[in-house]
């Protein structure tokens, strides 16, 4: 859909350095809404958690939800923020139907958290990304466009709007600018989004499904010639929404505003659109400045201010943080930290986890994460976590290799069976018949006819040739449609062949 | 949209600004008409002004509470027919809006 002209990315880098920004948007996982007790269940039918708070209904009052508040000083406290003594909520007025109030109550000039950081790294190296502020807001209703061909809002005759989202806490943590990152500004990106992630579901404080909207970012991309003392101006990406789209959004921004300088023209500040399906960005509408908001301290609510004991007793009870955990895993298992980053880039350190505490040893439980699981989800265009197959699962198919029961090649076989629902590997593997033949009598004759169909094979490894033996332990492999143990099955052949 | 000046200085763009907002048609004879009045209004409102409040603290709220909180349980909404019979248009369960113009959801 762009007819934007791109630079070539390592062109662009010989001439322009990047400063990029992040926004996010954090949907808290509590029972009920911010100011009201409208339940917060996803997947609801349309406009059934709402109630006179949460449609803005005359006479109406808010209640600040306590879990909400605790959630986002937590979140500042793990982010190392300074968390305000006193802070209050202010509207944010503006009309458009997803706010039936005709303002969002958000916080404006006194946030609950500011001035914390998250060092996040990429390829061995560490950034430092600064964070400005973490405040707490409530979430706006759906809008459905209806009658454009597209099903988006060009064209579209009218709009259906569902207010079950409206009013769910919504925590934003807005990144300064992030300068310096260079080449690297994608991925420092993308880096940043997943170490929030990985916090975020540290904390408990929200399911962060990306996919349900749960978290979304906002990407704010400039560049400037190298060596410039002031930064460019910047564009503001929104609708991205996967971990992937937000370091192909600022890979794409810089493309294109690398081509816009060339040509000697300015980088308009606007809100652009990111589209999943070409990777590109698109010009939306232009945004209103922040007085156009006419912010203004919140008269129904009370400011909140939290007291030492309060944030200390939230601060005793944070979990052990992502990046101290990871430390402590790699120790335990004994791996390096570049091991450690594959296992985070791959989203399987909580699995590996878990298949460790199942009983797997962590090689083992890495082995199979990294190796045939991502084969699979990548096969299937999903994350490792989507898998219909659980660490307790992994584990016990790594016990029944170190068993004996079965080899590597019939745990992919048990495995098909796990994922297609035919239940636990030890299940599958009695089901389907998996288990490694002992030496048994049917293997005894496997081997034999093996010898038998093969004599110039046989004769060549009776003659000294002892590699030849490998072409008749596939044989036997294939009659026993890989369920004997190759390794028991050349033991019995050189038992026949040689040792005499 | 910066803070109208004081004393009768707000101006027909700056209304017609605020009416963009606000969503409102606004003509052109009322453009007029309201810049006066909005600016009377705003002379009086800055009257406060000239109260000498250099020994007074700021008030920060006219409730003096702080940490006023409910515990995060779920109650019963309200039913939908009820929700949606207070709506200008429903279809689909959902509240019906005319189409949204020169913007993007």
């Amino acid at each position: 859909m762009s007819t934007d002209t791109l630079v070539e990315y390592g062109e662009l880098l010989t001439r322009y350095e990047p400063v990029i920004g992040l926004e996010t948007h954090v949907e808290l996982g509590t029972a009920s809404k911010m100011f009201c007790g409208c339940s917060t269940t996803f997947g609801a039918e349309p406009n059934t958690q709402t109630c006179p708070v949460c449609l803005g209904l005359p006479g109406s009052l808010p209640a600040a939800n306590a879990a909400a508040i605790e959630a986002t000083i937590r979140i500042g406290l793990a982010l190392g923020c300074r968390i305000a003594t006193w802070s209050r909520f202010a509207r944010k007025n503006y009309f458009y139907p997803d706010i039936p109030k005709g303002f969002q109550t958000s916080q404006y000039d006194e946030p609950l958290c500011t001035a914390g950081h998250l060092d996040v790294e990429v390829e061995g190296e560490t950034y430092r990304v600064e964070i400005e502020r973490v405040h707490l807001e409530e979430d706006t209703g759906k809008n459905l466009h209806v009658g454009g061909s597209t099903g988006r809002i060009h064209g579209a005759d009218h709009s259906l709007v569902d207010y079950n989202r409206a009013g769910i806490p919504l925590v934003e943590i807005v990144t300064r600018p992030i300068p310096g990152a260079g080449a690297k500004a994608p991925e420092v990106a993308k880096a940043y989004v997943t170490e929030l992630r990985e916090i975020l579901l540290a904390l408990g404080v929200s399911e962060v499904r990306m996919e349900q909207g749960n978290l979304r970012c906002d990407v704010n991309t400039s560049l400037a010639p190298i060596g410039s003392l002031e930064w460019g101006t910047r564009t503001e990406t929104k609708n991205v929404n996967s971990l992937r789209s937000v370091e192909r959004s600022v890979r794409f921004e810089m493309r294109r505003q690398a081509a816009v300088l060339d040509a000697a023209e300015r980088v308009v500040q606007e809100t652009r659109h990111f589209h999943e399906d070409t990777g590109s960005t698109s010009s939306g509408r232009s945004k209103e400045e922040a007085t156009d908001y006419r912010y203004f301290p919140e008269p129904d609510l009370v400011p909140i201010a939290p007291d030492e004991a309060w944030v200390e007793e939230l601060r005793a009870g944070l979990p052990e943080l992502p990046a101290a955990r990871r430390t402590r895993l790699s120790d335990e298992w004994g791996i390096s930290p570049t091991e450690m980053a594959w296992l985070v880039n791959a989203g399987a350190v909580e699995l590996v986890s878990d298949t460790v505490a199942a009983g797997a040893s962590p090689g083992d439980a890495r082995k199979w994460w990294l190796g045939e699981l991502a084969r699979r989800a990548n096969d299937a265009g999903t994350d490792l976590t989507e898998l219909a197959v659980t660490p307790a699962q992994v584990a016990e198919l790594i016990g029944l290799i170190s068993a004996g029961t079965i080899n590597d090649q019939l745990a992919r076989q048990a495995l098909d069976g796990v994922l297609a629902g035919e239940g636990d590997p030890s299940a599958v593997v009695e089901a389907r018949g998996l288990a490694v033949m002992g030496d048994s009598d049917e293997l005894v004759a496997a081997v034999d006819a093996a010898i038998e169909g093969n004599p110039d094979v046989a004769d060549k490894v009776r003659g000294g040739k002892v590699q030849a033996i490998g072409a008749l332990v596939g044989a036997v492999m294939k009659t026993t449609r890989g369920k004997a143990d190759a390794a028991t099955v050349k033991r019995m052949l050189e038992e026949r062949l040689i040792s005499s | 949209m910066s803070t109208p000046s004081p004393k009768g200085q707000l101006t027909r763009d700056e209304v017609a600004h605020l009416a963009h907002l606000s969503r409102l048609a606004v003509s052109d004879e009322e453009l007029d008409l309201f810049a006066g009045q909005l600016a009377a209004v705003l002379d009086a409102v800055a009257q406060v002004g000239k109260a000498d409040v250099a020994d007074v603290p700021p008030t920060t709220h006219a409730v003096p509470m702080t940490n006023v909180m409910r515990a995060d349980v779920a109650r019963p909404s309200l039913p939908r027919d009820v929700v949606l019979a207070g709506a200008p248009a429903a279809e689909d369960d959902r509240f019906r809006v005319p189409r949204i113009l020169g913007e993007e959801a």
